[in-house]
Protein backbone atom coordinates (compact mmCIF):
# COMPACT_ATOMS: atom_id res chain seq x y z
CA UNK A 1 0.00 0.00 0.00
CA UNK A 2 3.01 2.28 0.33
CA UNK A 3 3.85 2.49 -3.37
CA UNK A 4 0.75 4.33 -4.58
CA UNK A 5 2.07 7.12 -6.78
CA UNK A 6 0.37 10.45 -7.30
CA UNK A 7 -0.59 9.27 -10.78
CA UNK A 8 -2.43 6.22 -9.40
CA UNK A 9 -4.18 8.42 -6.87
CA UNK A 10 -5.38 10.72 -9.66
CA UNK A 11 -6.64 7.73 -11.70
CA UNK A 12 -8.53 6.44 -8.67
CA UNK A 13 -10.09 9.79 -7.92
CA UNK A 14 -11.03 10.19 -11.60
CA UNK A 15 -12.81 6.84 -11.51
CA UNK A 16 -14.69 7.84 -8.35
CA UNK A 17 -15.58 11.16 -9.97
CA UNK A 18 -16.85 9.36 -13.07
CA UNK A 19 -19.05 7.19 -10.90
CA UNK A 20 -20.37 10.21 -9.03
CA UNK A 21 -21.07 12.00 -12.33
CA UNK A 22 -23.34 9.14 -13.39
CA UNK A 23 -25.65 9.94 -10.45
CA UNK A 24 -27.00 12.41 -13.00
CA UNK A 25 -28.81 9.39 -14.47
CA UNK A 26 -31.42 9.62 -11.71
CA UNK A 27 -32.98 12.79 -13.08
CA UNK A 28 -33.70 11.61 -16.64
CA UNK A 29 -34.94 8.29 -15.24
CA UNK A 30 -37.58 10.03 -13.16
CA UNK A 31 -38.40 12.48 -15.94
CA UNK A 32 -38.74 9.86 -18.66
CA UNK A 33 -40.82 7.62 -16.43
CA UNK A 34 -43.08 10.54 -15.64
CA UNK A 35 -43.46 11.34 -19.35
CA UNK A 36 -44.22 7.68 -20.17
CA UNK A 37 -46.80 7.50 -17.36
CA UNK A 38 -48.52 10.67 -18.53
CA UNK A 39 -48.41 9.33 -22.08
CA UNK A 40 -50.07 6.08 -21.01
CA UNK A 41 -52.76 8.04 -19.15
CA UNK A 42 -53.33 10.23 -22.22
CA UNK A 43 -53.72 7.17 -24.47
CA UNK A 44 -56.18 5.76 -21.95
CA UNK A 45 -58.28 8.91 -22.12
CA UNK A 46 -58.05 9.36 -25.89
CA UNK A 47 -57.00 6.17 -27.73
CA UNK A 48 -57.61 7.82 -31.11
CA UNK A 49 -54.63 10.17 -30.65
CA UNK A 50 -52.17 7.36 -29.89
CA UNK A 51 -49.77 8.20 -32.76
CA UNK A 52 -49.51 11.90 -31.85
CA UNK A 53 -49.11 11.16 -28.16
CA UNK A 54 -46.38 8.60 -28.79
CA UNK A 55 -44.33 10.89 -31.03
CA UNK A 56 -44.68 13.83 -28.62
CA UNK A 57 -43.72 11.60 -25.70
CA UNK A 58 -40.62 10.25 -27.48
CA UNK A 59 -39.53 13.77 -28.43
CA UNK A 60 -39.95 15.01 -24.87
CA UNK A 61 -38.13 12.01 -23.46
CA UNK A 62 -35.23 12.47 -25.86
CA UNK A 63 -34.89 16.09 -24.74
CA UNK A 64 -35.23 15.16 -21.06
CA UNK A 65 -32.43 12.64 -21.51
CA UNK A 66 -29.94 15.44 -22.17
CA UNK A 67 -28.94 16.18 -18.56
CA UNK A 68 -28.12 12.53 -18.00
CA UNK A 69 -26.03 12.51 -21.16
CA UNK A 70 -24.08 15.53 -19.89
CA UNK A 71 -23.23 13.39 -16.87
CA UNK A 72 -22.13 10.62 -19.23
CA UNK A 73 -19.90 13.03 -21.16
CA UNK A 74 -18.28 14.23 -17.92
CA UNK A 75 -17.70 10.63 -16.84
CA UNK A 76 -16.21 9.75 -20.23
CA UNK A 77 -13.88 12.76 -20.10
CA UNK A 78 -12.72 11.81 -16.60
CA UNK A 79 -12.10 8.19 -17.60
CA UNK A 80 -10.54 8.51 -21.05
CA UNK A 81 -9.39 12.07 -21.72
CA UNK A 82 -7.74 12.25 -18.25
CA UNK A 83 -7.70 16.05 -17.85
CA UNK A 84 -5.94 16.02 -14.45
CA UNK A 85 -2.66 14.37 -15.42
CA UNK B 1 -9.96 -11.74 -21.45
CA UNK B 2 -9.13 -14.14 -18.65
CA UNK B 3 -6.94 -11.64 -16.84
CA UNK B 4 -9.82 -9.21 -16.40
CA UNK B 5 -10.13 -9.56 -12.65
CA UNK B 6 -6.42 -9.04 -11.99
CA UNK B 7 -5.44 -6.22 -14.30
CA UNK B 8 -5.98 -2.57 -13.54
CA UNK B 9 -8.85 -0.67 -15.13
CA UNK B 10 -7.16 0.89 -18.18
CA UNK B 11 -5.76 -2.48 -19.29
CA UNK B 12 -9.17 -4.12 -18.99
CA UNK B 13 -10.66 -1.34 -21.06
CA UNK B 14 -8.00 -1.75 -23.73
CA UNK B 15 -9.82 -4.93 -24.80
CA UNK B 16 -12.80 -2.74 -25.68
CA UNK B 17 -12.51 -0.89 -28.92
CA UNK B 18 -14.50 2.32 -29.09
CA UNK B 19 -11.88 5.02 -29.48
CA UNK B 20 -11.32 7.15 -32.56
CA UNK B 21 -8.14 5.91 -34.21
CA UNK B 22 -5.66 7.87 -36.28
CA UNK B 23 -4.89 6.15 -39.56
CA UNK B 24 -2.57 8.56 -41.38
CA UNK B 25 -0.66 11.57 -40.14
CA UNK B 26 0.34 14.58 -42.18
CA UNK B 27 1.52 18.11 -41.55
CA UNK B 28 -0.22 21.19 -42.91
CA UNK B 29 1.09 24.73 -42.20
CA UNK B 30 3.15 23.35 -39.32
CA UNK B 31 0.05 21.75 -37.77
CA UNK B 32 -0.06 18.04 -37.06
CA UNK B 33 -3.22 16.58 -38.59
CA UNK B 34 -4.68 13.09 -38.69
CA UNK B 35 -6.91 11.10 -40.99
CA UNK B 36 -9.03 9.23 -38.46
CA UNK B 37 -11.67 6.52 -38.56
CA UNK B 38 -14.23 9.32 -38.43
CA UNK B 39 -12.90 10.76 -41.69
CA UNK B 40 -13.19 7.37 -43.39
CA UNK B 41 -16.74 6.86 -42.09
CA UNK B 42 -17.68 10.38 -43.20
CA UNK B 43 -16.29 9.68 -46.66
CA UNK B 44 -18.27 6.44 -46.99
CA UNK B 45 -21.47 8.09 -45.71
CA UNK B 46 -21.00 11.01 -48.11
CA UNK B 47 -20.36 8.66 -51.04
CA UNK B 48 -23.52 6.69 -50.26
CA UNK B 49 -25.51 9.93 -50.08
CA UNK B 50 -24.04 11.18 -53.37
CA UNK B 51 -24.81 7.89 -55.12
CA UNK B 52 -28.34 8.06 -53.72
CA UNK B 53 -28.67 11.66 -54.92
CA UNK B 54 -27.48 10.75 -58.44
CA UNK B 55 -30.00 7.91 -58.64
CA UNK B 56 -32.74 10.21 -57.33
CA UNK B 57 -31.81 12.85 -59.91
CA UNK B 58 -31.88 10.32 -62.71
CA UNK B 59 -35.29 9.05 -61.56
CA UNK B 60 -36.81 12.51 -61.19
CA UNK B 61 -35.52 13.58 -64.63
CA UNK B 62 -37.74 10.89 -66.13
CA UNK B 63 -40.56 11.38 -63.59
CA UNK B 64 -43.91 9.92 -64.48
CA UNK B 65 -47.38 11.15 -63.55
CA UNK B 66 -48.19 7.83 -61.98
CA UNK B 67 -45.16 7.10 -59.78
CA UNK B 68 -43.78 3.62 -59.41
CA UNK B 69 -40.83 1.96 -57.76
CA UNK B 70 -38.00 4.28 -56.70
CA UNK B 71 -39.97 7.44 -57.53
CA UNK B 72 -42.62 6.33 -55.03
CA UNK B 73 -39.98 6.01 -52.31
CA UNK B 74 -38.56 9.46 -53.11
CA UNK B 75 -41.98 11.11 -53.01
CA UNK B 76 -42.76 9.39 -49.73
CA UNK B 77 -39.49 10.61 -48.21
CA UNK B 78 -39.97 14.16 -49.43
CA UNK B 79 -43.55 14.28 -48.17
CA UNK B 80 -42.45 13.08 -44.74
CA UNK B 81 -39.69 15.72 -44.56
CA UNK B 82 -42.06 18.43 -45.80
CA UNK B 83 -44.65 17.47 -43.19
CA UNK B 84 -41.99 17.59 -40.46
CA UNK B 85 -40.89 21.06 -41.59
CA UNK B 86 -44.38 22.45 -41.87
CA UNK B 87 -45.33 21.20 -38.41
CA UNK B 88 -42.86 23.69 -36.89
CA UNK B 89 -42.08 26.39 -39.46
CA UNK B 90 -45.50 26.60 -41.13
CA UNK B 91 -45.47 28.83 -44.21
CA UNK B 92 -41.71 29.49 -43.87
CA UNK B 93 -40.88 25.80 -44.26
CA UNK B 94 -39.80 25.86 -47.97
CA UNK B 95 -37.01 28.37 -47.21
CA UNK B 96 -35.31 26.10 -44.68
CA UNK B 97 -36.36 22.69 -45.93
CA UNK B 98 -33.25 22.19 -48.08
CA UNK B 99 -30.94 22.62 -45.08
CA UNK B 100 -33.11 20.63 -42.69
CA UNK B 101 -33.57 17.77 -45.19
CA UNK B 102 -29.86 17.65 -45.90
CA UNK B 103 -28.81 17.39 -42.28
CA UNK B 104 -31.67 14.96 -41.63
CA UNK B 105 -30.46 12.53 -44.31
CA UNK B 106 -26.82 13.02 -43.33
CA UNK B 107 -27.35 12.44 -39.60
CA UNK B 108 -29.70 9.53 -40.23
CA UNK B 109 -27.23 7.75 -42.48
CA UNK B 110 -24.36 8.57 -40.11
CA UNK B 111 -26.28 7.03 -37.23
CA UNK B 112 -27.20 3.96 -39.26
CA UNK B 113 -23.61 3.53 -40.47
CA UNK B 114 -22.91 1.55 -37.29
CA UNK B 115 -24.83 -1.25 -38.98
CA UNK B 116 -22.19 -1.30 -41.73
CA UNK B 117 -19.48 -1.85 -39.14
CA UNK B 118 -18.24 1.72 -39.24
CA UNK B 119 -17.65 3.89 -36.21
CA UNK B 120 -20.51 6.40 -36.37
CA UNK B 121 -19.22 9.79 -37.56
CA UNK B 122 -21.75 11.44 -35.24
CA UNK B 123 -19.99 9.84 -32.26
CA UNK B 124 -17.18 12.36 -32.84
CA UNK B 125 -17.74 15.75 -31.26
CA UNK B 126 -15.96 17.45 -34.16
CA UNK B 127 -18.78 16.42 -36.50
CA UNK B 128 -21.80 17.20 -34.32
CA UNK B 129 -20.32 20.50 -33.11
CA UNK B 130 -19.94 21.60 -36.72
CA UNK B 131 -23.58 20.72 -37.38
CA UNK B 132 -24.58 22.73 -34.29
CA UNK B 133 -22.38 25.60 -35.44
CA UNK B 134 -24.03 25.76 -38.86
CA UNK B 135 -27.43 25.85 -37.17
CA UNK B 136 -26.14 28.59 -34.85
CA UNK B 137 -25.02 30.70 -37.82
CA UNK B 138 -28.43 30.31 -39.48
CA UNK B 139 -30.20 31.24 -36.23
CA UNK B 140 -28.08 34.37 -35.72
CA UNK B 141 -28.37 35.39 -39.39
CA UNK B 142 -32.15 35.09 -39.26
CA UNK B 143 -32.20 36.99 -35.96
CA UNK B 144 -30.28 39.96 -37.41
CA UNK B 145 -32.19 39.84 -40.68
CA UNK B 146 -35.68 39.76 -39.21
CA UNK B 147 -35.29 41.65 -35.93
CA UNK B 148 -32.42 44.05 -36.73
CA UNK B 149 -31.11 45.86 -33.68
CA UNK B 150 -33.80 44.29 -31.50
CA UNK B 151 -31.86 41.04 -31.81
CA UNK B 152 -29.16 42.66 -29.64
CA UNK B 153 -31.33 44.83 -27.42
CA UNK B 154 -33.57 41.81 -26.81
CA UNK B 155 -30.73 40.34 -24.77
CA UNK B 156 -31.18 43.14 -22.21
CA UNK B 157 -34.91 42.71 -22.28
CA UNK B 158 -36.67 42.16 -19.00
CA UNK B 159 -33.80 43.61 -16.96
CA UNK B 160 -30.30 44.70 -18.06
CA UNK B 161 -28.92 42.60 -15.20
CA UNK B 162 -30.07 39.45 -17.03
CA UNK B 163 -27.77 40.12 -20.01
CA UNK B 164 -25.16 37.47 -19.10
CA UNK B 165 -27.82 34.81 -18.63
CA UNK B 166 -29.50 35.68 -21.93
CA UNK B 167 -26.13 35.58 -23.67
CA UNK B 168 -25.33 32.17 -22.22
CA UNK B 169 -28.79 30.99 -23.25
CA UNK B 170 -28.06 32.11 -26.80
CA UNK B 171 -24.74 30.27 -26.99
CA UNK B 172 -26.00 27.19 -25.15
CA UNK B 173 -28.37 26.26 -27.99
CA UNK B 174 -25.81 24.90 -30.49
CA UNK B 175 -23.82 23.32 -27.65
CA UNK B 176 -26.83 21.52 -26.21
CA UNK B 177 -28.15 20.15 -29.51
CA UNK B 178 -24.71 19.00 -30.64
CA UNK B 179 -23.83 17.47 -27.25
CA UNK B 180 -27.16 15.64 -27.14
CA UNK B 181 -26.57 13.97 -30.50
CA UNK B 182 -22.91 13.26 -29.71
CA UNK B 183 -23.53 11.76 -26.28
CA UNK B 184 -26.36 9.53 -27.49
CA UNK B 185 -24.28 8.06 -30.28
CA UNK B 186 -21.20 7.86 -28.05
CA UNK B 187 -23.14 5.87 -25.44
CA UNK B 188 -24.17 3.46 -28.20
CA UNK B 189 -20.61 3.10 -29.50
CA UNK B 190 -19.19 2.61 -26.00
CA UNK B 191 -21.83 0.03 -25.12
CA UNK B 192 -21.20 -1.95 -28.30
CA UNK B 193 -17.43 -1.67 -27.83
CA UNK B 194 -17.66 -2.96 -24.26
CA UNK B 195 -19.96 -5.77 -25.31
CA UNK B 196 -17.68 -6.92 -28.13
CA UNK B 197 -14.55 -6.48 -26.03
CA UNK B 198 -15.50 -7.97 -22.69
CA UNK B 199 -18.22 -10.58 -23.20
CA UNK B 200 -17.45 -14.30 -23.64
CA UNK B 201 -17.75 -15.60 -27.20
CA UNK B 202 -21.24 -17.13 -26.91
CA UNK B 203 -22.67 -13.73 -25.89
CA UNK B 204 -21.38 -12.21 -29.14
CA UNK B 205 -23.70 -14.27 -31.36
CA UNK B 206 -27.10 -12.77 -32.14
CA UNK B 207 -27.43 -10.56 -29.06
CA UNK B 208 -25.33 -7.65 -30.45
CA UNK B 209 -27.78 -7.41 -33.37
CA UNK B 210 -30.60 -6.54 -30.97
CA UNK B 211 -28.40 -4.01 -29.13
CA UNK B 212 -27.30 -2.50 -32.42
CA UNK B 213 -30.94 -2.11 -33.50
CA UNK B 214 -31.63 -0.23 -30.26
CA UNK B 215 -28.53 1.96 -30.11
CA UNK B 216 -28.13 2.79 -33.80
CA UNK B 217 -31.54 2.50 -35.42
CA UNK B 218 -34.06 3.38 -32.68
CA UNK B 219 -31.97 5.84 -30.70
CA UNK B 220 -30.32 7.20 -33.84
CA UNK B 221 -33.59 7.86 -35.63
CA UNK B 222 -35.09 9.60 -32.60
CA UNK B 223 -32.00 11.76 -32.11
CA UNK B 224 -32.00 12.70 -35.81
CA UNK B 225 -35.61 13.78 -35.49
CA UNK B 226 -34.87 15.70 -32.27
CA UNK B 227 -31.88 17.49 -33.80
CA UNK B 228 -33.89 18.65 -36.82
CA UNK B 229 -36.94 19.55 -34.73
CA UNK B 230 -34.92 21.65 -32.27
CA UNK B 231 -33.00 23.34 -35.10
CA UNK B 232 -36.32 24.35 -36.62
CA UNK B 233 -37.74 25.47 -33.28
CA UNK B 234 -34.71 27.71 -32.66
CA UNK B 235 -34.91 29.12 -36.21
CA UNK B 236 -38.64 29.68 -35.82
CA UNK B 237 -38.01 31.76 -32.68
CA UNK B 238 -36.10 34.29 -34.78
CA UNK B 239 -38.63 34.62 -37.60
Amino acid sequence: MNNITGQDFIYGCSAIGAGLAMIAGIGPGIGQGNAAGQGAAAVGRNPGAKADITSTMLLGQAVAETTGLYGLVVAMILMFVKPFN
Amino acid sequence: MGTMGVTSLPVAFSEADFMIKGLYQFTLFGQELWITTTSVSLLIVSMLLIIFALFARHTLRNAKDVPSGFQNVLELMFEALEKMGESVLGANAPRFLNYISTIFLFILLSNFSGLLGLRNPTADYGVTFLLGLVTFVIIQYQGFKNNGHRHITGLFQPLPVLFPINLIGEFANPLSISLRLFANLLSGVVMMGLWYGMMPIFMKIGIPAVLQIYTDVFSGAIQTYVFCMLSMVYINDKL
